[in-house]
């Protein structure tokens, strides 16, 4: 009992330590803010919740103890995180910090310039 | 100046309700677990902030009318009051006191006057932490 306990938390936990790192070296190689945070955004959350899934798995089996806690840092994770990522991003952009130069296109750009015409007062994004 | 983001502001009033809860949770588990009466007012504090962060000011004051020095006031009295009762019935400051009784949902519940200590810390903490943020974030006075 305990150990089918110990292999299914340590597969999981392994596993999200795995995403993290790869999360981290995301976050070391990508060129501009913008990838950066895709990198940091996504994998570090799913890798956070297969920690916390591991860890509630191990309690519930191999104690009988159902954590309601983690289930609600596993709820607040998924649903905070890239919110963050998308105001670290969106702050970026108003702060006019550039893009990397193989991007290809920047379809928020025109969005920006023709609601500028339009309203005239806005400050410049 | 009226906020446009609305993917935070949605996610705000999801969060704060979360917030607010594990506050209350961490709160009712300060006498035999991890928490009490400060991390809890602490919690509550920051939801209480990022509500601030996510909506204007003004909204905020409108549908949250508390003035938090009072706040923070009420809780130090409540504090003190909690330490003189021990007084009257005729033991030392800041005696206390816990008894058994059988409440109709709960059954047998331990109800201890620390609780009431424990609401004055929390007020406290609410009221310094939110005054605090909220006047060094405005411009005037």
């Amino acid at each position: 009992m305990s150990e089918s306990a110990e292999v299914i938390a340590g597969v999981l936990i392994f596993l999200g330590t795995l995403i993290s790192l790869i999360s981290s070296v995301g976050l070391v190689r990508l060129p501009d803010v913008y990838t950066r945070s895709h990198a940091a955004s996504k994998s570090s959350t799913v890798g956070v919740l297969f920690i916390l899934i591991g860890t509630l798995l191990y309690f519930l089996i191999s104690e009988g103890y159902f954590s309601i806690r983690l289930i609600l840092g596993i709820v607040f994770v998924f649903l905070t995180a890239p919110v963050a990522a998308h105001v670290i991003c969106r702050a970026a952009y108003r702060a006019d910090v550039p893009l990397t130069q193989t991007s290809a296109e920047d379809e928020l750009k025109e969005y920006f310039t023709v609601n500028e015409k339009q309203s005239g007062d806005s400050p410049s994004p | 100046m009226k906020p446009n983001d609305v993917i935070l502001n949605t996610v705000t009033k999801l969060a704060a309700v979360i917030i607010f809860t594990f506050s209350i949770d961490l709160f009712w588990a300060g006498h035999h677990f991890p928490g009490g009466g400060f991390i809890g007012g602490l919690t509550t504090a920051a939801g209480i902030v990022l509500l601030y962060l996510s909506f204007d000011i003004e909204r905020i004051e409108k549908n949250l009318p508390i003035d938090y020095k009072k706040m923070a006031a009420i809780g130090v009295l409540i504090a003190i009051f909690t330490g003189l009762a021990g007084m009257i019935y005729g033991d030392n400051f800041l005696e206390q006191t816990f008894g058994y009784f059988n409440i109709p949902i709960f059954g047998e519940t331990e109800l201890a006057t620390a609780v009431l200590f424990d609401v004055g810390v929390a007020l406290a903490v609410i009221g310094t932490a939110v005054t605090i943020i909220t006047s060094i974030s405005e411009d005037e006075l």
